[in-house]
């Protein structure tokens, strides 16, 4: 048994590596549903993004113009999940699925109709993805301390340090800005806004917005950088586990972090079966370490863990008092 | 005062939904270099034109109403089962344990025996959202979809170490013995004359679905149980103050939503694969969900609707067949269908109360 053998520094690298694509769509989760807008259309706008920032990228060679075209891919997704829930006053759950099916089709319609390669684009070169960046001072022949730094924190795209970089972001527009306690109130009692004069409307489309933005980076770091192109479906799911992630931070930015990064390590865990064998000195099944992050998730909703109360407005349109 | 006639409500405003997602599928279809009238053709013909289309088609129909039966009864006790799909991966399960480990005589048993076997499971799997949502609040959406995955996982553990063949390579239990195995729409077609295609693979279930409509309609409006249910969808606080019990109400609902969900397996498991293999249900669980919208969660809204995408979906086959627009345009439809139908639904609703209200002012 080798305990240790769990925190190999390539198993927590790639925690690192996995749980961005978890981490920026559960932030983004985290404004829109802090704002009161159900989004289970995480996924799909995702999905999107992914396909439009490779295809972009691979047509014009440069990964920033694809990042572009990913975030602009996500947003009018967004838009149109605001116009239905916000504008029409729609179910937001439906409209999140409906979205989620509309991004898987049209994903894999257009990559069919332009590169003819069954539903994916060809694969990416140069500066068309993101690189690794060797952060300074990180050498291949560091101990101690100064190797973890080398091989852990270092050699990650430049997405990766911007996703984490966003969680102190969140934080302090959250909690330290004006706008921010007003988009935590819209989410929590939007008459209180109206009757200050303040657009819950706006509001809630400004916390829409900046989800479709968080959204769109995350695609463009599935396809560009932690793949070198886009396939079918190659969100897996990622989108749901960052709904599961976000109950799981009862809305909190740094929680966020804390299970993001959780569900990466299982993630990453289960890519290396092998590892929790010389562990644990037992195997165990792939499919219950895939199936964990969601049985956490319910064990979190059945509220053994404390209880996740989630905004009180969330899910609800707001109509003005006349 | 009514804003709109009834029939508005429930022809027109699906219908121009509809059209809305017809017209932009077919912009979908100029935008991708093919010709929409030309796909349309050929989709009536590979789905409708011949009685292997329609067999296949009609397989299609019986998943569709059993996934969309599931989520109409959740929603008219304002439940919204993302869990169709997971369900009735369950259902699968259930039915392959009935078929391989009982000694079936004869196939009118065995649908019985396993047909129960599979509801069974399909609600198990709902049972516990329920009891989470009923009991913690804990939002059914959210559970369903945990439970999807879970579902998924817990088939592929299945497949791969229990019910899996020795020396197999396939993740997939062994061939059904062949007592139970479901009389084909060819085999019930035949004595009266009728020459159904042989290849095809839709069966005697059709006949249970078409059955479980008109059992919904039954439950849900000439029921005291289907009463509470739409009460408690209507309301929560005044069932609760009727004295309807929300825990109950909310368990027994989710529960025989799952287990329509799980009687699908029926067709697809003891039907058509005659085993149980991975990814059995392909995405019905969800289109149960389009299904459900479009016909306005009534039964025959539902069969009607069904219809529709069981025509869609072997339609779409039929064209990822013979030109290169892939399958996944059926996808594009069916999210369209979804977003005019359930989520834009008062962008088609708001002006034409509009409309009607002026008519009614004229005709005053």
């Amino acid at each position: 048994m080798d305990i240790l053998a769990l925190l190999d520094p390539q198993i927590l690298a790639s925690t690192i590596r996995l749980s961005v694509p978890l981490l920026l769509p559960c932030l983004a989760g985290l404004f829109s549903e802090r704002a009161g807008v159900f989004d289970i259309g995480l996924e799909g706008k995702m999905l999107l993004s992914a396909f439009f920032s490779a295809a972009v990228a691979f047509q014009t060679g440069s990964v920033w113009l694809g990042l572009l075209a990913g975030v602009a891919a996500s947003m009018v997704l967004a838009a149109v999940h605001g116009v239905a829930s916000i504008t029409f006053r729609g179910n937001q759950l439906i409209s999140g699925v409906a979205l989620n099916f509309l991004a898987a089709g049209m994903t894999v319609l257009i990559a069919q109709s332009w590169f003819q390669q069954g539903g994916r684009t060809p694969s990416l070169i140069g500066g068309a993805r993101f690189t690794p960046i060797t952060l300074p001072f990180a050498s291949d022949d560091a101990t101690g301390l100064g190797y973890f730094y080398s091989e852990v924190i270092s050699g990650h795209s430049l997405l990766t340090y911007f996703a984490f970089l966003c969680v102190p972001l969140t934080w302090w527009v959250l909690y330290q800005t004006r706008f921010g306690l007003r988009l935590r109130a819209v989410g929590e009692s939007p008459e209180a806004v109206d009757t200050a004069g303040v657009s819950v409307i706006g509001l809630r489309f400004a916390a829409v917005a900046i989800c479709g933005l968080l959204c769109g980076l995350a695609g463009a770091y599935l396809a560009t950088a932690l793949q070198a192109g886009f396939v079918k479906d190659m969100t897996a799911g990622r989108g749901y586990i960052a709904l599961a992630a976000l109950i799981f931070a009862k809305w909190r930015p740094w929680y966020a972090l804390m299970a993001t990064l959780l569900f990466g390590y299982l993630q990453a865990l289960s890519l290396r079966p092998d590892s929790i064998e010389a562990a644990l000195g037992f195997s165990v099944q792939v499919q219950l370490l895939d199936a964990l992050p969601y049985i956490l998730t319910v064990v979190i909703l059945a509220g053994f863990v404390g209880r996740a109360i989630p905004p009180r407005a969330g899910g609800e349109a707001y109509v003005k008092e006349r | 005062m009514q804003k709109m006639p009834h029939w508005a409500d429930v022809v027109l405003i699906p219908v121009i939904s509809l059209l809305l997602a017809a017209a932009i599928s077919a912009l979908v279809i100029l935008g991708i270099g093919e010709n929409p009238v030309a796909a349309v053709t050929l989709m009536v013909k590979g789905a409708l034109g011949s009685t292997y289309g329609w067999g296949y088609t009609l397989y299609y129909v019986t998943n569709f109403i059993f996934t969309g039966l599931c989520v109409s009864v959740a929603f008219h006790a304002r439940l919204f089962n993302i869990g169709g799909e997971g369900q009735a991966m369950l259902g699968g399960l259930g039915v392959a344990l009935a078929c391989l480990y009982i000694p079936w005589p004869h196939w009118t048993v065995a649908v019985v025996g396993a047909g129960l076997a599979s509801a069974a499971f399909g609600a198990l799997w709902a049972l516990l959202p329920a009891i989470l949502q009923a009991k913690r609040g804990s939002h059914i959406v959210i559970t369903t979809i945990m439970f999807n995955f879970i579902a998924a996982a817990l088939l592929n553990y299945f497949l791969v170490n229990a019910l899996r063949p020795k020396g197999a390579m396939e993740p997939a239990s062994a061939k059904f013995p062949a007592a139970t195995n479901l009389p084909t729409l060819h085999e019930l077609l035949a004595p009266l004359g009728i020459n159904f295609s042989k290849a095809a693979p839709a069966n005697v279930t059709l006949l249970i679905a078409m059955l479980a409509c008109v059992l919904v309609w039954l439950l849900i409006w000439r029921t005291r149980l289907g009463y509470e249910i739409r009460a408690f969808g209507h309301s929560q606080t005044a069932a609760n103050y009727a004295g309807i019990n929300a825990t109950k109400i909310t368990v027994i609902t989710m529960l025989i939503s799952g287990g329509l969900a799980g009687m699908m397996a029926i067709n697809n498991v003891m039907g058509e694969a005659e085993r149980l293999v991975l990814n059995s249900v392909e995405g019905a669980g969800f289109i149960g969900i389009a299904v459900a919208l479009m016909g306005r969660n009534h039964p025959f809204g539902v069969f009607l609707a069904a219809i529709l995408f069981g025509f869609l979906y072997q339609g779409g086959a039929e064209l990822a067949l013979w030109t290169s627009i892939p399958r996944e345009l059926i996808v594009v439809i069916q999210g369209l269908v979804i977003l005019f139908t359930g989520a834009l639904d008062n962008m088609v609703r708001m002006p034409l109360e509009r409309i009607f209200m002026r008519l009614n002012k004229g005709g005053a």
